[in-house]
């Protein structure tokens, strides 16, 4: 009981911390103190952390590694944007708030249905081979949805493949993709969006199913002889990361007034994982933390203009040969010597 | 008939630039055991300095790819040198971010040299072309040499690596780093030799598909790369033939499919193949499944 | 069954020779063995590494299987608990056919092991492993777990309980917090047994549970392997070069040479066993 008492105390301590973060980011937005750029950064930062919190628990805790986890933001931010058109046309359901949450349940919902499609296939294989077949997986999601027109007719939904012509107003339109969106998205529903994350994610960990999932990642061969059954638990994991990226697909997609099927390219999958490396694999703060920082890190790069990527690209290679520079990791292990829970799962990795 | 001919040499001819490509990534791979997301990258920078020592430098072009292939050499080395060996005991995902990192770094650099308006190639390998069936199916020389490329690169390697002190290294050092090191060969000197040879592989792919599709940006690299590096996985990552065969299936099924099946839906026609043959064949059509020792 | 407490008194059971296929016919005769394997056999691309592998296992019956290293009897384990799919004959686990089985449901049969090599989750505390180990004991889904529902808080506390109870029997509970990585090797070895016993098995198998022992664990562990027994009332097979302990403790032992049974009996017979002593001793000669 006592192990279960402290692992709720550090739940509590997690919200805690986002919740005071959150008060602190409002307060300056109300006294106008933050800079215009910066605020408009506020909801891509909720996003990235959701996608970057929702990837560790498929590359930290379970152990796999995922190359096209923007795909599944791409389900969930083009089924976000026509599940509130078609909210307000065929219910006419005017409050943005209900009709945003609803379509960040419908993004989860579809890109859930899409991680348990791809799941199956994909987690029967294992390490490099399932990472890239999660990066085929990525593109070949965004080169369906360049085909897909969805048209709204009277509050009737009409779907095409690679043809335009539909009756009705046309709402998601092939290439260009989503052109018609009406922006929901607000920084306290990003902010709700992240604690329920943490809510899902960190519960999950601390549970029968979390252990079972950690356990197949620990070491696979074990798991089975006590009875796991390691195709499930993976599927869980990489299922519920799903739905969670869908829901942050839908609060970036009606972030704007249009979607645009190009953003959820490679890189963004790739953008994605860097966060949760740098954060540390299996480390749901440092997710957290890499995602907000590297998500202002080119904005506050602005000063060295043209160079800011090339600078980006720097500090990337850096960060990776000084953590893992025996030295300066020896260094760190005296420095903070107590290792924390939830820098564990650090070593298990999906090294494996 | 005529135009499914048409397509098969097309195929075959874009075939041919992804196994280059893809011998180096499994090259790489085979020995260090790493996904070199940067080799993609590589590709568009041996077609830039080709078309710098063609357009700047009114270089032959012959003289133009043995440029690029030293640079890409040199670079290859450089990067595994500087950004690699230092992970060599790291995780793979540390690894990975880091050329990852590479990659980006070399497509700013690119920018930056060469802004990112798109640079039209120089067509350096038409010499004419063989008309066949009066004239309806034209294969030209740009496709031979490709072709011829690709087959010449390929009877070289399997030489080097049976037959050469070097190549036998290689082949130890992918089987097992440690036996290979206590045996006496130098592990670092023979990874270093790898990357040498998949960026100089990797500079001749950027001439040949640059020539075939002549827009070069600074990310001109990077979807080939993809391609290519499933090609790998397609044929069996850390096998050559495995590429060879990878690659020119998969050139195959993408020109087929753009022609038969759909335009728009080519790339995920490529990505679905790989998916099934890795359902049923999971380390790819030529690789050794490894067992896991209990 | 009652009989068989101490040390001592397992050497005087009387044994029967071996024309059947199990070591101590007599033991448990009337009711299904826990184990019966028929000609069993694995090829390795034509290599048999195991071949025509007979064997029954009494309820209660704790074997022993020997030999010359590179004999095949980790292979033997990992066929029965279905690692590997054997390429001949047939396991059945309480009467049931394994066949088609994997891992999993050989375990949910009732089969649970340990490894050669120690295969514990070491970054985990030790109360967590042995609760992976109740994964199938004590359950509740996936929602439960994360919206806490009173199914979560009941469940954890059985786990918490029923852990710290199986802990006990090794005198473990004061470690339940710590990482099992960080154990003394041989309670490393207890862990991976009591994470074993976790799984309810009506079978155990043990493989090599004294390697890196001193003599005096060894000789606690031979105690606790009859306590275990004795308590749960499960057979247990086990691999072993520690000759002190097969002999000690096993009623049956099973030799194993080349993937072949070459000799079954008491530790008795199997001493006097003139095949037995050429295998061993032929090792020595080279080695």
């Amino acid at each position: 009981m006592k192990k279960l008492k402290k692992s709720a105390i550090n739940s509590l301590i997690s919200y805690g911390i986002v919740i005071l973060a959150f008060i602190v980011c409002q307060l300056t937005i109300n006294a106008g103190t933050m800079s215009r750029s910066l605020k408009g950064q506020m909801i891509p930062i909720c996003v990235y952390i959701v996608m970057a919190v929702s990837l560790n628990l498929v590359v930290g805790i379970s152990g796999e590694l995922s190359l096209g986890h923007a795909g599944f933001m791409s389900v969930g931010a083009f089924s976000g944007a026509i599940f509130s058109a078609w909210l307000l046309e065929a219910f006419h359901i005017e409050s943005t708030v209900i009709r945003l949450i609803l379509s960040m349940l419908a993004g989860g919902l579809f890109a859930g249905i899409a991680g348990v499609l791809i799941g199956i296939p994909v987690l029967r294989l294992r390490g490099d081979y399932l990472a890239i077949v999660t990066l085929a997986f990525g593109e070949i999601i965004r080169n369906v949805m360049n085909c897909l027109y969805f048209s709204l007719d009277e509050g009737r939904l009409h779907v095409s493949f690679n043809n335009p012509v539909l009756p009705g107003k046309l709402i998601v339109n092939g290439p260009t993709g989503a052109t018609v969106v009406q922006k929901l998205s607000t920084f306290p529903m990003g902010f709700a969006l992240i604690l329920f994350t943490l809510f899902v994610v960190l519960n999950l960990t601390n549970s029968r199913s979390g252990r079972a999932i950690m356990a197949t990642r620990d070491n696979r061969i074990a798991a089975e002889a006590m009875g796991i059954n390691v195709t499930k638990y993976k599927m869980m994991a990489f299922v519920t990361a799903a739905a969670l990226a869908g829901m942050a697909g839908a609060l970036y997609g009606l972030n704007s007034s249009t979607v645009d099927p190009a953003k959820f390219k490679f890189d963004t999958s790739i953008l994605v994982l860097v966060f949760v490396v740098l954060g540390g694999i299996g480390n749901i703060w440092g997710s957290i933390i890499a995602a907000a920082l590297l998500t202002v890190l080119p904005e506050l790069l602005r000063a060295f203009s043209n160079y800011r990527m090339l600078v980006y690209a720097i500090v990337l290679i850096l960060v990776m040969l000084a953590t893992n520079n025996p030295m300066i990791r020896s260094l760190s292990d005296r420095l903070f010597h107590r290792k924390k829970p939830a820098a564990r799962a650090q070593k298990g990795g999906a090294s494996e | 008939m005529v135009s499914f001919l048409r397509f098969l040499i097309n195929g075959i001819s874009l075939g041919s630039v992804y196994a280059i490509i893809a011998l180096g990534y499994t090259m790489v791979y085979g020995i260090a055991k790493m996904l070199n997301f940067a080799h993609g990258d590589v590709i568009m920078v041996g077609a830039y300095i080709a078309f710098c020592a063609i357009s700047y430098l009114s270089l032959p072009p012959l003289l133009a790819v043995l440029c690029a292939m030293a640079v890409c050499t040199a670079l290859g080395i450089i990067i595994e040198g500087l950004a690699y060996r230092p992970l060599r005991q790291a995780s793979k995902l540390a690894v990975l971010i880091t050329a990852i990192g590479v990659s980006y770094l070399l497509q700013n650099s690119a920018q930056l040299i060469w802004s990112a308006n798109p640079k039209v190639f120089p067509s350096i390998l038409n010499f004419g072309a063989i008309k066949l069936f009066d004239g309806s199916l034209v294969i030209t020389s740009q496709t031979i040499i490709t072709i011829a490329a690709n087959i010449v690169i390929m009877l070289v390697l399997t030489m080097f690596t049976g037959k050469t002190k070097m190549g036998k290294a290689m082949r130890a050092v992918s089987e097992d780093k440690g036996a290979a090191e206590l045996m006496g060969i130098n592990v670092n000197r023979t990874i270093s030799v790898t990357f040498a040879i998949g960026s100089a592989l990797a500079a001749i792919a950027g001439v040949l598909l640059c020539s075939a599709y002549p827009t070069l940006q600074p990310t001109t690299g990077s979807m080939p790369g993809i391609k290519a590096f499933t090609a790998a996985v397609f044929g069996g990552i850390g096998s050559i033939p495995g590429a060879m065969l990878g690659g020119l299936l998969l050139g195959l099924i993408e020109i087929l499919g753009k022609a038969y099946v759909s335009t728009e839906l080519g790339d995920a026609i490529v990505f679905a193949v790989l998916i099934v043959v890795l359902l049923f064949k999971p380390a790819g059509l030529l690789g050794k499944p490894m067992r896991e020792k209990v | 069954m009652t009989q068989s407490t101490g040390k001592k008194r397992l050497l005087d059971t009387k044994m029967v020779p071996a024309p059947s296929q199990g070591i101590i016919p007599e033991r448990d005769l009337l009711s299904t063995p826990v184990l019966e394997a028929r000609h069993l056999g694995i090829e390795f691309g034509g290599l048999k590494a195991v071949e025509d592998f007979n064997l029954i296992i009494g309820k209660t019956e704790i074997a022993g299987l020997i030999g010359p290293n590179g004999a095949g009897k980790t292979t033997v384990f990992n066929l029965l608990t279905k690692v590997y799919q054997p390429t001949m004959g047939t396991i059945l686990v309480n009467g049931k056919d394994t066949a088609g089985m994997n891992t999993v449901q050989a375990n949910k049969l009732g089969i649970a092991r340990t490894f050669q090599n120690i295969r514990l989750f070491s970054n985990m505390t030790v109360e967590e492993n042995v609760r992976i180990g109740l994964h199938n004991q004590v359950k509740y889904g996936m929602f439960t777990g994360i919206f806490r529902l009173p199914g979560y808080w009941k469940g954890e506390k059985r786990q918490h309980e029923k852990a710290m109870e199986l802990l006990s029997l090794f005198d473990m509970q004061d470690m339940a917090s710590s990482r099992a990585g960080s154990l003394p090797y041989g309670a490393q070895r207890r862990l991976e047994i009591v994470r074993a016993l976790a799984t309810n098995p009506s079978l155990l198998l043990l493989d090599e549970p004294a390697a890196g022992m001193n003599p005096h664990e060894t000789e606690e562990l031979m105690h606790n392997i009859i306590k275990i027994r004795d308590r749960f009332q499960i057979a247990i097979m086990l691999i072993e070069h520690d000759m002190n302990l097969v002999m000690g403790i096993c009623e049956g032992i099973c030799v194993l040479n080349y993937g072949r049974i070459i000799a079954k009996g008491t530790a008795d017979e199997i001493q006097a066993n003139p095949v037995v002593i050429e295998a061993y001793l032929g090792k020595k000669k080279e080695g």
